[in-house]
């Protein structure tokens, strides 16, 4: 039982951290925390990606002219890069956003901003 | 020769390019105001064509294209669509002279949209007369409630917005809310929604839901103001007066009732009302309907608003005639259209010739006015004597054919509800006659002549002594319908 | 010399690289007139590309297109049939029309400095859109789903020269589509460890001999739920209104006539070909997700527009419930049902796509954000775009002669033949309902005495062509509605036997 739920430990550590992400991006008020999280939780799923991929004892897929060596799926590390590279550009265009916002309105925490913004309707 | 296909090009485009014609003029009064005169001509012409072929046994047809994949628009001439046909560009070259009388004697504003709107009504009222099938009924059903809604908006003042709210309100949410999904339920099971002689549910539809789907049909045609859904029909009276004629004597009611009629004789088919029982509920909604609206006019004082529950009443006899669905109670029924809209008409030339020449809209400012307006009045009482059913006018021969209908379903009740409605129809329609003829007069009013808003009425009131006389080939095509 | 033919046969890739490799150039050349001709250009392209292959799939039947010749399931497929070419065609007509309408509107509402990169992203978004539908490999749907949601982010964010709430609109935007596509991710990363492949035709077929596979059902609701948040299905639309209404006028266009409106095409494409096979989950998904939360949608969207003052947060309500007539169209599990939601996709993108350009054009002039009060006495002052618009809100109710009478038919036709009453109380409930929002524009539009500032307005021809002929399509398709509903047909047909 124990063995079952620690064997696959992997798995546990993304469901944390994809949680922990999640869990940022709602609770957190901070804007800059908020990308944070985010990135936390697209980072859990890189991580499911590459240990699903993960051969026990494999290798990198290289030609190596032995006909039984074992390596890993190449393919999900290969998804990975593009959805890092997502990734990157999420957080990126995020932060940029941040700073026009930090610039329009003088502050990036969420419930200021919110407040702000009901000012701005009942103008 | 010109085929009876060309015909129908020829009465349905007049009204529909009118607006461009009226449009282009709108600079030159006499010019602008004539072109509804003109295209009313024109297609009236082509009517009485359209309907001869249909006495001769011809059904003239129109074939324009596939709106999906199995349904077309088309317009096909049915006898009972001849008749509505013949009574809308008829009673449109009066009231085409009439409304010039009436627009220019009270300076209306925002003459050329009226006009525009007014002749786009008639086109679509022609739409749902000639109709092939129910969804091109439903389309053009519709669009007579838009083109209708600019008229009775016509005074922009709020008064006439919040009436028009209720216009649109009740006529589309009815029409969306019960019409719609009752064409597509006869549409799924049936799979076709073409009219046809006899009907089309016969043997295709559950008879134990008949009854449910002709609810959604007769409370979904608002525009046949079945109670309580007559709102509509009052507020409506901010419009001008040729709106309110053209409202309660051409086009919308007799669209509402003509579509119940156009239900019952080509989608159910007589046959299959009588076997499902389908009728007992709305024999049952109509004879309220036309006993409370009937008490309830007496007690306007208004005259149009009288007019307007005058109306609901008498449009219930229509629907009761259609509920029975015997072979007299539906002449009853189908005479009544043609001869309560040449009666209504005539009295709302009527109630407008007034008010242009004293501004007067209430009943009892009317006493001894019948000696200034001698014309006037003469032809108001023949409206009304008409549509209380007293011979020799044409009203008697629908009521005559209603209580015939009725005897001969053995309704005893009705019989004697539709005798007190005919007493207290005989009571508020007279009773601004007695006003004007018998009262002591009211010096202070003054009277402005304008013959064009006499004129009218008096030739609807002489085509309703005429109906009673030449009955015969209105008895003819409506022998066709219930072959 | 270049051989023709060969081009041809590229384009199902071409139409989404061509646009994709413009994007750079309409930022590079800098100057706003000349990006915006490379953006038209390349919308032109997309548009004679998906229209060529419309009528080729539609002779022919449907396109496999291997990218750089790798045959699936290893390779990146395009699968242009029905279905997506439907979509394509779609989406390419309104990016043209949207494009058109862009340059002027884009001139007055957003900063100078960025109007000739404003150009890029809209090719960006163009190209990510024609890619989503059209690819047959979930991972590259992934891509294309971001390609075109980041851009679509930064097209929202320019609306800060006049608003800068719609930075904040655009930040929640981004946060909560990454979110979603990184549920989606997560969902097609299930699905892969337990099937081993990305291709969707390739899942399919693996997904139906795995019946009750809890990785399945996990990985598919991951998916779902990723998708619901692109196409601002209840409740994961809270994104929407406001992104809608501080965004640029010509990016509410773009982004109402084609974002929402490929999301909910791969919505329906991953329901019924992913999803139909794996056991009664599906009934589980369409009938206790998707229909209440459609319902919610209706009477939510309806009620908030008819209290809303915001024309555009108006329009964006309204959108949020019509999105709610097409996903129910979706719950029925018909293809009567898909074939009315995919009517309703096509017709509904006319529709706001131009009430958007409507109310784009009087704003540009106004120089603010546009209330109902604002339209009074528009009749007088902008007799053209009065017309437009009073002609596309009777579309929007559902009035005969419209096209948006035409969804409504197939719609109830649809839930007819499911024999589902409550849901048809409840359609025709709220497009009664809808009454209260559409008609106090047309009262004030027509029946109102004008303001003061209304009255310096009028009316610009090089604004209103593209909302001109888009109410005319309204009339036309409502009229002649033949080759909506036919295409819509084959579409459904395409998505639906296949699932079969």
């Amino acid at each position: 039982m124990i063995h079952g739920i620690l064997g696959i430990w992997n798995y546990w550590i993304v469901i944390i951290l994809m949680m922990t992400g999640l869990f940022i991006v709602i609770s957190r008020h901070n804007l800059v925390k908020k990308m944070v999280g985010l990135t936390i939780f697209q980072t859990s799923v890189f991580l499911f990606y590459i240990s699903l991929g993960k051969v026990q004892g494999g290798t990198a897929p290289i030609l190596t002219g032995y006909k039984d060596s074992l390596y890993s799926n190449p393919l999900p590390h290969v998804l990975i890069l593009t959805a890092i590279v997502v990734g990157v550009a999420t957080t990126a265009l995020g932060l940029a956003l941040i700073l026009r916002i930090k610039s329009e309105y003088g502050t990036i925490e969420e419930n200021e901003i919110a407040k702000l913004n009901t000012e701005e309707n009942s103008k | 020769m010109i085929s009876y296909t060309n015909f129908i090009y020829l009465a349905l485009l007049p009204p529909l390019l009118a607006p461009i014609f009226i449009f282009i003029f709108k600079n030159n009064q006499n010019l602008r105001d004539s072109v509804g005169l003109i295209g009313s001509l024109i297609s009236f012409y082509a009517t009485i064509n359209i309907t001869n072929d249909i006495m001769n046994g011809g059904s003239p047809t129109l074939y324009l294209f596939n709106i999906f994949s199995d349904l077309s628009l088309s317009f096909k001439v049915t006898p009972l669509g001849a008749v509505f046909g013949l009574l809308c560009s008829g009673l449109w070259i009066l009231a085409a002279i009439y409304s010039i009388g009436y627009m220019r004697g009270n300076n209306e504003k925002n003459q050329t949209r009226f006009y525009i709107f007014y002749s786009l009504s008639i086109f679509g009222a022609l739409c749902v007369a000639w109709s092939s099938n129910l969804l091109v009924l439903f389309i053009f059903y519709e669009f007579l409630t838009f083109a209708t809604y600019p008229l009775v908006v016509h005074k922009e003042t709020e008064e006439s917005i919040k009436a028009s709210r209720l216009y649109l309100g009740i006529l589309v949410g009815s029409s969306l809310m019960l019409f719609l999904p009752a064409i597509i339920w006869v549409w799924y099971s049936v799979g076709t929604l073409n009219f046809v002689d006899g009907g089309i549910l016969n043997n295709t539809f559950n008879p134990a839901y008949a009854p449910i789907l002709l609810f959604l049909f007769v409370f979904g045609i608002g525009k046949a103001a079945l109670m309580p859904l007559h709102w509509w029909l009052p507020a409506a009276m901010v419009a001008p007066t040729p709106v309110s004629a053209l409202l309660h004597a051409v086009a919308v009611v007799k669209a509402g009732v003509f579509s119940i009629l156009m239900v019952i004789c080509y989608i159910f088919g007589p046959e299959f009302m009588n076997t499902s029982g389908s009728g007992k509920f709305l024999i049952w909604a109509s004879t309220i309907t036309l006993f409370l609206s009937s008490v309830i006019a007496i007690r306007k004082n208004d005259i149009k608003a009288r007019l307007a529950y005058s109306t609901v009443s008498q449009l219930s006899y229509i629907i009761l005639g259609g509920a029975i669905a015997t072979n007299y109670s539906l002449i009853a029924s189908v005479s009544n259209i043609m001869m309560h809209g040449v009666g209504k008409i005539t009295l709302f030339f009527c109630a407008g010739a007034i008010y242009v020449s004293t501004k007067i809209t209430k009943i009892t400012d009317l006493n001894g006015i019948g000696h200034k307006m001698p014309l006037t009045f003469i032809a108001f009482s023949i409206g009304a004597l008409s549509i209380i059913g007293i011979p020799p006018l044409g009203g008697s021969w629908s009521k005559f054919y209603l209580l015939l209908g009725a005897a001969q379903s053995e309704l005893t009740i009705i019989i004697i509800i539709l005798a007190i409605s005919t007493l207290l129809n005989t009571y508020y329609l007279l009773d601004p006659v007695f006003r004007a003829f018998f009262m002591d007069k009211n010096e202070s009013v003054k009277s402005v002549k304008h013959p064009l808003t006499v004129y009218p009425a008096l030739c609807s009131a002489f085509l309703v002594i005429l109906l009673f006389f030449y009955i015969d080939p209105l008895l003819q095509l409506v022998n066709l319908i219930i072959y | 010399m270049i051989d023709l033919i060969a081009i041809e046969n590229h384009l199902p890739a071409l139409q989404v690289v061509i646009p994709l490799l413009l994007a750079p150039f309409a930022i590079l050349v800098s100057l706003p007139f000349l990006s915006w001709l490379v953006a038209l250009f390349g919308s032109l392209f997309c548009l004679y590309s998906s229209v060529s292959l419309f009528f080729h799939v539609s002779e022919f039947g449907k396109i496999n297109y291997f990218m750089g010749g790798w045959l699936p399931p290893y390779g990146i497929e395009y699968v242009i049939d029905d279905a997506s070419s439907f979509m394509i065609v779609l989406i390419s007509l309104m990016g043209v029309f949207a494009t058109i309408f862009a340059y002027q509107s884009l001139k007055k509402e957003i900063n100078k400095k960025s109007q000739s990169k404003v150009y890029g992203m809209w090719l960006l978004a163009l190209g990510g859109l024609l890619g989503l539908v059209t690819t047959g490999d979930a991972f590259n749907l992934f891509v294309f789903l971001e390609i075109s949601s980041l851009s679509s982010v930064t097209l929202v964010a320019l609306g800060s020269k006049n608003d800068k709430r719609a930075l904040t609109a655009a930040f929640n935007y981004l946060l909560i589509g990454a979110v979603g596509a990184t549920f989606y991710v997560i969902g097609v990363g299930l699905l892969y460890s337990v099937t081993g492949t990305l291709n969707i035709a390739d899942l399919t077929i693996k997904i139906s001999e795995l019946t009750g596979n809890n990785s399945v059902k996990a990985g598919i609701s991951f998916i779902i739920i990723g998708l619901m948040v692109k196409a601002a299905i209840f409740p994961l639309h809270i994104w929407l209104p406001s992104a809608y209404t501080f965004a640029p006028s010509a990016v509410a266009v773009l982004l109402t006539a084609t974002a929402t409106k490929a999301a909910l095409y791969v919505l329906a494409r991953i329901l019924f070909t992913l999803l139909f096979n794996a056991d009664d989950f599906t009934v589980i998904i369409l009938q206790w997700v998707l229909l209440p939360a459609s319902i919610v949608a209706i009477f939510f969207g309806t009620i908030r527009a008819i209290f809303e003052k915001d024309i555009k947060k108006l329009l964006a309500f309204s959108s949020l419930s019509q999105i709610g007539y097409i996903t129910i169209g979706l719950t029925l599990g018909t293809a009567s049902g898909i074939m009315a939601s995919f009517i309703h996709i096509a017709n509904h993108s006319m529709m706001k796509a131009a009430l958007f350009m409507g109310i784009g054009a009087i704003s540009i002039q106004l120089n603010k954000s546009i209330n109902v009060d604002d339209l009074k006495g528009l009749s007088k002052s902008m007799p053209v775009t009065s017309i437009s618009l009073t002609v596309v809100i009777l579309s929007l109710l559902g009035i005969p002669l419209t096209i948006g009478f035409i969804s409504k038919v197939y719609l109830l036709k649809a839930v007819f033949s499911h024999g589902n009453w409550p849901i048809l109380f409840i359609i025709v409930l709220t497009s009664f309902l809808a009454l209260g929002y559409a008609w106090q524009m047309i009262e004030n539009i027509w029946m109102k005495q004008p303001g003061d500032t209304t009255l310096t307005i009028k009316d610009d021809p090089k604004i209103y062509i593209p909302l001109v002929v888009l109410a005319v399509f309204n009339i036309i398709f409502g009229i002649y509605a033949y080759p909506i509903v036919n295409s819509a047909f084959n579409a459904s047909a395409a998505i639906f036997w296949k699932a079969l």
